[in-house]
């Protein structure tokens, strides 16, 4: 075959040329895609994008004013540049290309993104049960309208605080778990009959001379609402504030929908960055094999892959911990080693995938993981040592750091371990739960913190977000932290 | 199929909006920096916008997080010579050492958030909130300014006028009003002749029902579809509009006893003044006079840049501004307004006779006058400041004030011209 184009400036053509040219060889791999957009779009349009968190339809905020003024300082003076590309989780999947791109980089994006993350989008489990892909691109115009409109109804000012309230508890606005649907009134009614007619069946009378026990616990918790925690503070917030009015209601599900947008990106991030640029990586090679692309390309393509994949060491200037694309690309080339040419020790540490077809091992690593368990699942000896991972320790009441596991035949697993809990979403983020809603007295509510690993939280901005969570919820808060063995630790109050 | 979709052309600021808000969210502080800006730059740059710093700990936006304490992990790569159970020191907090292994939140960026504004930003806030002070708007009965207002509709005008639909719909009822009766003549007739046809009648009747037939169809084709009596314009009379007039007089003292430094400060202050007027308002006319031992009318550019000196006759520019005020601004037609810089050196009975002059014949002339003196010394009181103060008292449109250093060039500039209500 020949090559389709030379040199570096490119044209709607020749993206045409290029698409057609990576879905074919996208085929060959199998991967499995949404509909491809592409638009193109010039550096001040992808610094807008930057500042909306992505999203091409933003509702109007200061703080994105303030990532915008922060991105545009940061890209004038050089310290920045801009992504390359930016890719929305919609369908059709939409791929935004910079103007400025070459033609190399523009072939590099597609396949990235049109292919690699599309296909991630569409097949992996957290994207696939929290977000609609279809749908959000409307949600995000009526989000835009909805906010629009009600600053015109009830104030500016009106609108900012709440917004600035639900942007504080953002984190917490997530289910992670499908909710159950609600029983419909006949079929509670059934179940209540079964559950009756069963009582009737298994009836003895001896039951009856039993004493009688815990019997003041059932009365204390009549009334306790609600009756299992709830972690989803938005939720809980929009469903049972007391006071707020509906618009405002409305503005809290807004946040909360968008968060659960976000949800699965923050928590795929190793992987579906490197499952991407796998992909690309692949394609790119695969087509320069197939003689589709000249040396000048190639060359021009390895630089760039290999800047976007540079892991620089701890001791390195310019280290920032652990680079999602370089991990997620060196785990995914690790998974497609140990199917193609397994070693003894892969044998003995993935026996079910060792030898196996490696198309297929990753497609099912792609669709069942998220970042926390794709590394328990599969980072590898090797890779370890490769990486030369080593884990420190920094404890409570130590004057010292301690290496507590390096890359040895005891270190393995506790690295692996370690690892992998550091994209735990208790890691990331202290667990805070709505525990109690005082409906018939004070409507004061309460929420509990538990502690994980004795990490305290951080004084002056839980007060702040108290603050905000008072704003919504109208009435007092109140804040208990407890550690695992239900000692009580500390009690923080926000009074109305 | 794939679709490329050029976006290039699209709205590009996007983010305007998002970034007007947070510049109103930080308004005090930005305000805090541009004063600080006035103090220190010269006077050609003064206007430019600039950078602003808001602190960092003022614009977060908190979350729950962790804070310090409790047992940490974090994997790194590359190791080299660790191995298990090594112990490693601690980074003296602040060093924010190799990696800040386990720190908390020590990614955390403290620096302060820095910002350019835009010069239309910069104006905007340097001049929120400031007014002439006693503009009476709707006092000129004799200014040209009309404005055109529309007045229901009329049967003539210009073709760039006419009101489609209103015409449609006046032709619509004329059709409606002409073909009515012809209508019900046709069916009369069209009745007639099938009764005739029927009947067999004879040869004549039909022809002349015939005849009759066609003639009304000849009446309703020519009822014409638009005719010139359905036309409608819109109609629109002039309306005088109030508009206020101003002229502000700008007299400063260049005589040799201000020096550089002084002329500086009262040329920040005319150049803040120069910059409200020509900003905010449209018809506000400068009169640019300047007086050594005589007073001559320059354009702006000699105001503010030339240089040169002489001797010290105050009065002169005040009976300049007097003439002036005469020849080109008449009272019952112009906002007269005088701003009046000096460091307050006058010699012999000028310093008397220019405060007099200015009570008896500026004063009632003008709607405020500003003094700002730039004094050697800021204890003593020169002969002008003790004159002007004088007549100062009991005198609701005039105003003295005193500048020595060039940051109080702007709180002194907006306390003259702050906003009516908030005096």
């Amino acid at each position: 075959m020949s090559v389709i184009s030379r040199g570096s400036e490119w044209d709607f053509d020749l993206i045409q040329r290029y698409e057609r040219a990576i879905a074919e060889t996208a085929a060959e791999f199998k991967l499995d895609t949404y509909p491809n957009q592409i638009e193109i779009i010039s550096s001040e349009q992808m610094l807008d994008a930057y500042a909306s968190s992505g999203l091409p339809i933003g509702y109007p905020h200061w703080s994105f004013g303030k990532a915008f003024i922060r991105n545009e300082r940061a890209y004038r003076k050089g310290h920045q540049g801009l992504a390359y590309e930016i890719v929305i989780n919609s369908s059709p999947c939409i791929a935004y290309l910079m103007e400025e791109n070459t033609m190399m980089m523009q072939a590099l994006v597609i396949a990235h993104a049109s292919y690699g993350h599309n296909s991630f989008f569409k097949g992996n489990y957290l994207f696939r049960q929290f977000t609609q892909a279809d749908a959000i691109l409307d949600y995000l115009i009526f989000a835009r309208n909805y906010v629009m409109e009600c600053e015109e109804r009830h104030g500016v000012a009106e609108v900012e605080e709440i917004l600035d309230s639900c942007h504080a508890l953002m984190n917490y606005g997530v289910d992670r778990f499908k909710r159950p649907q609600a029983l419909s009134a006949k079929r509670r009614e059934a179940r209540k009959t079964e559950r009756e007619n069963y009582e009737q069946r298994l009836y003895n009378d001896l039951w009856r001379t039993l004493p009688q026990k815990g019997k003041d616990a059932s009365v204390r918790q009549r009334g306790r609402f609600p009756d299992e925690p709830e972690e989803n503070l938005l939720y809980f917030v929009e469903k049972h504030a007391p006071q707020l009015e509906p618009w405002q209601r409305e503005l809290v599900r807004i946040s909360r929908k968008l968060a659960q947008y976000f949800y699965p990106q923050i928590h795929t991030k190793v992987m579906n960055e490197g499952w991407a640029t796998f992909w690309h990586y692949t394609i790119i090679q695969r087509m320069y094999d197939k003689g589709l692309i000249d040396d000048a390309f190639m060359f021009e393509f390895l630089h760039n892959h290999t800047n976007v994949i540079t892991q620089r060491e701890f001791d390195q200037p310019g280290y920032h911990g652990i680079n999602p694309y370089a991990l997620g690309f060196a785990m995914m080339r690790d998974l497609r080693r140990i199917c193609e040419t397994p070693t003894d020790e892969d044998k003995v540490w993935f026996p079910e995938i060792a030898g196996s077809d490696w198309l297929k091992t990753m497609d099912f690593a792609m669709r069942n993981f998220k970042d926390e368990s794709f590394i328990a699942q599969y980072l590898s000896p090797h890779l370890i040592r490769e990486l030369r991972l080593f884990t420190i320790a920094d404890q409570t009441g130590e004057s010292h750091y301690t290496v507590d596991s390096i890359h040895d035949e005891h270190g393995y697993r506790r690295v692996r371990t370690m690892l992998s809990s550091q994209y735990r979403r208790e890691n990331m983020q202290p667990s805070i739960q709505v525990v109690r809603y005082e409906r018939l007295g004070d409507r004061s509510l309460t929420l509990r913190h538990d502690f994980y690993r004795g990490r305290p939280l951080h004084e002056k901005e839980t007060d702040e977000v108290l603050r905000h969570l008072g704003r919504l919820w109208g009435f007092s808060i109140h804040l208990e932290s407890v550690h695992a063995d239900g000692r009580l630790e500390s009690f923080k109050e926000w009074r109305r | 199929m794939l679709h490329v979709i050029d976006r290039r052309l699209n709205g590009r600021n996007k983010s305007a909006v998002n970034r007007e808000r947070f510049v109103r969210r930080y308004k005090d502080h930005i305000k805090g920096a541009v004063k600080d800006m006035v103090a220190e730059r010269n006077i050609k740059d003064m206007i430019q916008g600039g950078e602003v710093k808001v602190p960092a700990k003022d614009i977060t936006e908190p979350e729950f997080r962790y804070g310090k304490g409790g047992d940490w992990e974090a994997v790194h790569p590359g190791n080299k010579e660790f191995v298990t159970g090594d112990r490693i020191a601690r980074p003296s907090s602040g060093s924010g050492g190799g990696g800040g292994a386990g720190e908390p939140g020590s990614g955390e960026g403290v620096d302060d958030f820095v910002f350019t504004l835009s010069r239309e930003e910069f104006l905007n806030i340097f001049f929120e909130d400031l007014e002439l002070p006693n503009l009476m708007r709707t006092t000129f009965a004799e200014s040209h300014a009309k404005k055109l207002v529309r007045a229901g509709y009329v049967k003539e005008g210009t073709p760039s006028n006419m009101s489609v639909p209103r015409t449609m719909k006046t032709a619509f009822a004329r059709r409606i009003a002409l073909r009515g009766p012809l209508a019900e003549e046709l069916e009369r007739a069209q009745a007639a002749l099938a009764l005739a046809l029927e009947d067999r009648r004879s040869h004549d009747v039909i022809n002349g029902l015939n005849l009759e037939i066609t003639e009304i169809e000849r009446r309703l084709r020519i009822v014409p579809f638009l005719d010139d009596v359905d036309l409608r314009y819109r109609h629109r009379v002039p309306q005088p509009a109030p508009v206020a007039r101003a002229v502000m007089f700008c007299l400063m003292d260049v005589s040799a006893s201000m020096d550089e430094q002084k002329k500086d400060l009262a040329k920040r202050f005319f150049t803040l003044l120069y910059l409200f007027l020509t900003r905010k308002y449209e018809h506000v006319e400068l009169v640019f006079i300047r007086h050594t031992d005589e007073a001559e009318e320059v354009d702006e550019n000699t105001f503010f840049h030339d240089r040169r000196s002489g001797g010290t006759v105050v009065l002169s520019a005040l009976e300049l501004m007097k003439v002036i005020c005469a020849m080109r601004y008449p009272r019952t037609e112009w906002n007269i307004y005088g701003a009046q810089a000096s460091d307050g050196d006058a010699f012999g009975a000028d310093a008397g006779k220019s405060a007099r002059f200015l009570r008896t014949e500026l004063l009632p002339l003008a709607r405020y006058f500003a003094y700002i003196e730039v004094p050697d010394d800021i204890m003593r009181r020169s002969p002008l400041w003790a004159e002007y103060e004088e007549i100062g008292q009991g005198e609701e449109n005039f105003a003295m004030t005193r500048v020595t250093r060039a940051n109080e060039i702007y709180p002194v500039f907006r306390e003259l011209f702050k906003k009516e209500v908030s005096r």
